[in-house]
């Protein structure tokens, strides 16, 4: 069966539409996927994602999934590593493959004059992948050369503190790539292992957009994905956000500092996400105009760029920012962050600047649809997070439904500037830690 | 009220042109180029200006400055405040954002398609009208030199490619950072960004290109009312680049700093962009960059370095030939674990080597013609890059009809035209071997 929905995007005032027909489509086989028709260019982009990711690392083999999904490229059935590429190029298909703190994704473009070719290859690449032991050697030499890369980051370094601190006995609390040495201790069997473990049919998410029907598409999905296993393990528990309000400083000897700060957030599925989504847009969101890149850039020069985030995972949940700035204003970049989250909390916003971030949000969201992959990629989105079709039509009656009080009362509930943790990579002079 | 319009829809014969996008170009009275891409496919536009100016135009002693008035550029005019600019696209629902480069400044926004009037009336505005205070400029001075710390100064690679970079062009300025010198981006004053701006943001030193659901006749007339009434620069210089003299010894680099994970070396050579009317060369350096480095599985780098001597655990050749002078082709090898520097270029230079002595197996030319023409394909999903190639292409001294025949420039390479421009390029005579290390002792 297969649901046909129209999307009519209301662009601020006037009659500027997109037309989205996003299309429930369920193979012979019983996988489920969204489909855009898009015949105009002749190619289709595929966006599969598969829930449990690096999470589902054995005791003592963390990397094991991260190390596995680099290697599915790296030769299938009867072609080895370099066969496999050549024929990909011959091909001129895209493939990519990555994994996740909860989820693989598989991402292939191909031409529709090589549909059937690049599909088989894909398949044999999912269910046949070959692991050879030289590929294994030299995909690992990679992930430890990304690791050493990793270790002189202050970016990277900053996100493994904060994670670690905030995560305790959680994979959200470790990298996923693994260490050096629980890297170096991976064997064949454990690749062969996470492969059947995180890549199964129960937990399967597709969006696929571009010169292919309805009608063409179930098969295909049967044939790319319908001798996976069943069913994976069991997913993680939830875990509870669990770093105190402070500042960490982590001494490296570089010019200018990395902050990492945040605190706990708001579930995808609460129903004050809307107005938390537009109070992260109003603090620090993409534009120019968010309340902290108006006070820690235009204003005062102390940094480039500061953002925030809502961090929704699927057993925990954050709000979370960064900035960077030079070891001598690092303090004051984070004292004026500080200051603004609490003037916010308190304070609330205008009428004014809601309409105004209003008017924004709703008019970019259907500029968001310029691209089959793009378009893929919010497809296979809202099915993980549990959105219905019919949201791309009625996102923006939603997010007009939040009102002032709405947004004035959830602020002051999610944003709590003494809960907010720092970590800071540098040399920041005057800053205190606190532990 | 048109000099020349030539309605330039490409129906030409070859396969690859006829997959070409809908391109309708003009040029105003008062010197203004424009270009209308045409994408029907969703209700939205994207409006660029293109500057012919950049970073490599700037004054001595005044390096950055062309990107630092970038930044300005948003800091209001005569009837917008600072940051009116953004926020009025914003409050429309679209965003905004500018970019430099060495031959290029340009200032874009998307938006839903209805609303280009009032783009095009803010950026015709902001091409004659900006006003800025003396506050605005430390200020935003500031912000520059952070953008610097974040993307130069706290990452060793990038403060290594930049003293390469300096290396390679002792005379042209394609060897001074886009972002400009610390010590000259500290002095850089109002005066040297307004000189700047009156010069070179005028019409006739300037592009429109629109991309998206638009009708060409309609942009046309939109360009006349916003761009067409602003004067032409009559002192507009000629845009006269110093050349490179002739290279007659390679030149090599250690650059050490302690945050530098693995050693890995680069090396860069002097080569040739591409030219209006001239392409080939720069197409064959296109197919010599994919056969010797473009993929690791199936390269010639990639089967040696990684495959066969596991020497390598990364190994890479690239060329972009979007320059209006002489570009660079470059390779990169990162060594395995244990290999020394001196064993790893020794070996990328035996695989250089070789490839210029033996005939190139048809499949790979083949594979690598095939993946050029999917490509077309798969960009005319990106009418933001169908939009930018336009530009770049116009400010680089290319014409249109140079952007059209790329494609099929491309599908005619063949063997003898690489190995021409390999034995032409790969010369270590005209190149820069960088090293780059955490401590001299890996220097080695």
């Amino acid at each position: 069966m297969r649901l046909i929905l129209t999307l009519w995007l209301a662009l601020t005032s006037t009659a500027a539409f997109a037309a989205v027909d996003i299309k429930q489509v369920t193979s012979p086989g019983g996988i489920e996927a969204w489909l855009v028709e898009e015949p105009s260019i002749p190619f289709m982009a595929l966006d599969i994602r598969i829930r449990g990711g690096a999470s589902l690392d054995l005791p003592g083999k963390r990397g094991a999934t991260n190390l596995m999904m680099g290697l599915i490229e790296e030769g299938a059935g009867d072609l080895n590593a370099q066969q496999f590429q050549t024929r990909r190029e011959e091909l001129a298909a895209t493939y990519r493959f990555r994994a996740g703190d909860d989820l693989v994704s598989i991402r292939a473009e191909f031409l529709t004059e090589n549909r059937d070719e690049a599909i088989a290859l894909l398949r044999d690449a999912l269910i046949n992948p070959r692991f050879d032991q030289d590929a294994v050697d030299r995909v690992r030499a990679q992930v430890l050369s990304g690791l050493a890369s990793d270790a002189k980051d202050p970016n990277t370094i900053a996100g493994d503190v904060f994670n670690g601190a905030a995560f305790p006995d959680h994979p959200y609390g470790s990298v996923m790539d693994g260490t050096p040495d629980s890297v170096a201790g991976l064997t064949r069997d454990d690749i062969v292992t996470a492969h059947r473990n995180a890549l199964t049919r129960d937990r399967i998410y597709v969006g696929a957009v571009g010169d292919i029907t309805a009608e063409e598409l179930g098969p295909l999905l049967d044939q790319l994905l319908g001798d996976l296993p069943a069913e994976g393990p069991a997913l993680p528990q939830d875990i509870d956000f669990g770093l105190a309000g402070g500042v960490t400083v982590i001494d490296y000897d570089t010019p200018q500092s990395v902050a990492l700060f945040g605190h706990a957030g708001i579930k995808r599925d609460d129903p004050d996400y809307m107005a938390a989504y537009i109070i992260n847009e109003l603090l620090g969101g993409s534009g120019f105009e968010s309340r902290l890149m108006m006070e820690v850039r235009e204003k005062r020069g102390l940094t480039y760029g500061i953002r925030t985030y809502l961090v929704p995972k699927f057993h925990a949940e954050m709000v979370i920012g960064q900035v960077a700035s030079s070891n001598a204003t690092i303090a004051e970049a984070i004292e004026v962050t500080r200051a603004e989250w609490a003037r916010f909390a308190k304070e609330g916003v205008t009428q004014e600047a809601l309409d105004a971030i209003k008017t924004y949000l709703t008019g970019a969201y259907p500029l968001r649809f310029d691209g089959n992959a793009e378009i893929a990629s919010i497809l296979v989105g809202m099915q993980l997070t549990g959105l219905p079709p019919e949201y791309v039509i009625n996102r923006n009656d939603l997010l007009n439904a939040v009102t002032l009080e709405d947004v004035n009362r959830v602020a002051r509930e999610l944003l709590r500037p003494d809960d907010l943790h720092f970590v800071v990579v540098g040399q920041p002079e005057g800053l205190e830690p606190t532990d | 009220m048109l000099r020349q319009a030539i309605a330039a829809c490409l129906l030409t014969i070859t396969p690859l042109a006829a997959l070409a996008e809908e391109v309708t170009t003009y040029t105003l009275d008062n010197g203004m180029d424009v270009v209308v891409i045409e994408d029907h496919r969703a209700p939205v536009v994207v409006h660029m200006v293109w500057y012919k100016i950049g970073s490599a135009d700037e004054p001595v002693g005044a390096s950055g400055v062309a990107h630092y008035l970038e930044h300005l550029l948003f800091k209001g005019t005569d009837t917008l405040a600072p940051g009116e600019f953004s926020a009025t696209v914003a409050a429309n629902g679209g965003s905004d954002n500018a970019f430099t480069s060495y031959d290029y400044t340009a200032y874009f926004q998307r938006v839903a398609a209805d609303r280009l009037p009032l783009m095009m009336q803010m950026e015709a505005d902001r091409m004659n009208n900006l006003r800025i205070g003396e506050q605005d400029i430390i200020t935003e001075r500031q912000v520059v030199l952070e953008e610097r710390n974040q993307r130069t100064e706290n990452n060793p690679g990038a403060l290594a490619q930049e003293q390469f970079r300096a290396a390679l062009y002792q005379n042209h300025r394609y060897g001074v950072p886009i972002i400009g010198w610390k010590h000259e981006m500290e002095e850089l004053s109002l005066q040297d960004a307004l000189d700047f701006y009156d010069l070179y943001y005028s019409p006739n030193n300037a592009i429109l290109v629109v991309a998206g659901d638009v009708q060409p006749q309609e942009v046309l007339a939109l360009a006349e009312e916003y761009y067409g009434v602003i004067p032409a620069e009559p002192d507009l210089p000629e845009r006269l680049r110093p050349e490179e003299p002739p290279q007659r010894a390679e030149r090599r680099i250690t650059f050490v700093d302690p945050r530098v994970s693995q050693p890995y070396l680069t090396r860069s050579y002097l080569a040739p962009e591409r030219d209006s009317g001239a392409q080939e060369k720069a197409a064959a350096l296109v197919y010599l960059a994919e056969l010797l480095g473009g993929s690791s599985f199936t390269s010639a780098f990639g089967k040696a370095l990684q495959f066969e001597s596991q020497l390598a655990v990364y190994s890479n050749a690239g060329y972009s030939g979007s320059a209006l002078d002489d570009t660079s082709f470059g390779v990169t090898v990162v060594p395995s674990d244990g290999v020394s520097l001196s064993e790893a270029e020794a070996a990328m230079d035996q695989v250089i080597a070789d490839f210029i002595a033996n005939p190139i197996a048809p499949a790979d030319l083949e594979r690598i013609r095939s993946q050029l023409r999917a490509s077309e394909i798969y960009a005319k999903d990106d009418v933001q890059g169908l939009a930018r190639r336009y530009g770049a292409a116009l400010t680089q001294g290319l014409t249109v009809a140079d952007v059209q025949a790329w494609p099929d420039v491309l599908q005619a390479v063949n063997e003898e035209d690489i190995k021409a421009v390999a034995r032409e390029v790969l010369n270590r005579d005209q190149s820069v071997t960088g090293w780059v290390v955490a401590s001299p002792e890996e220097a080695k």
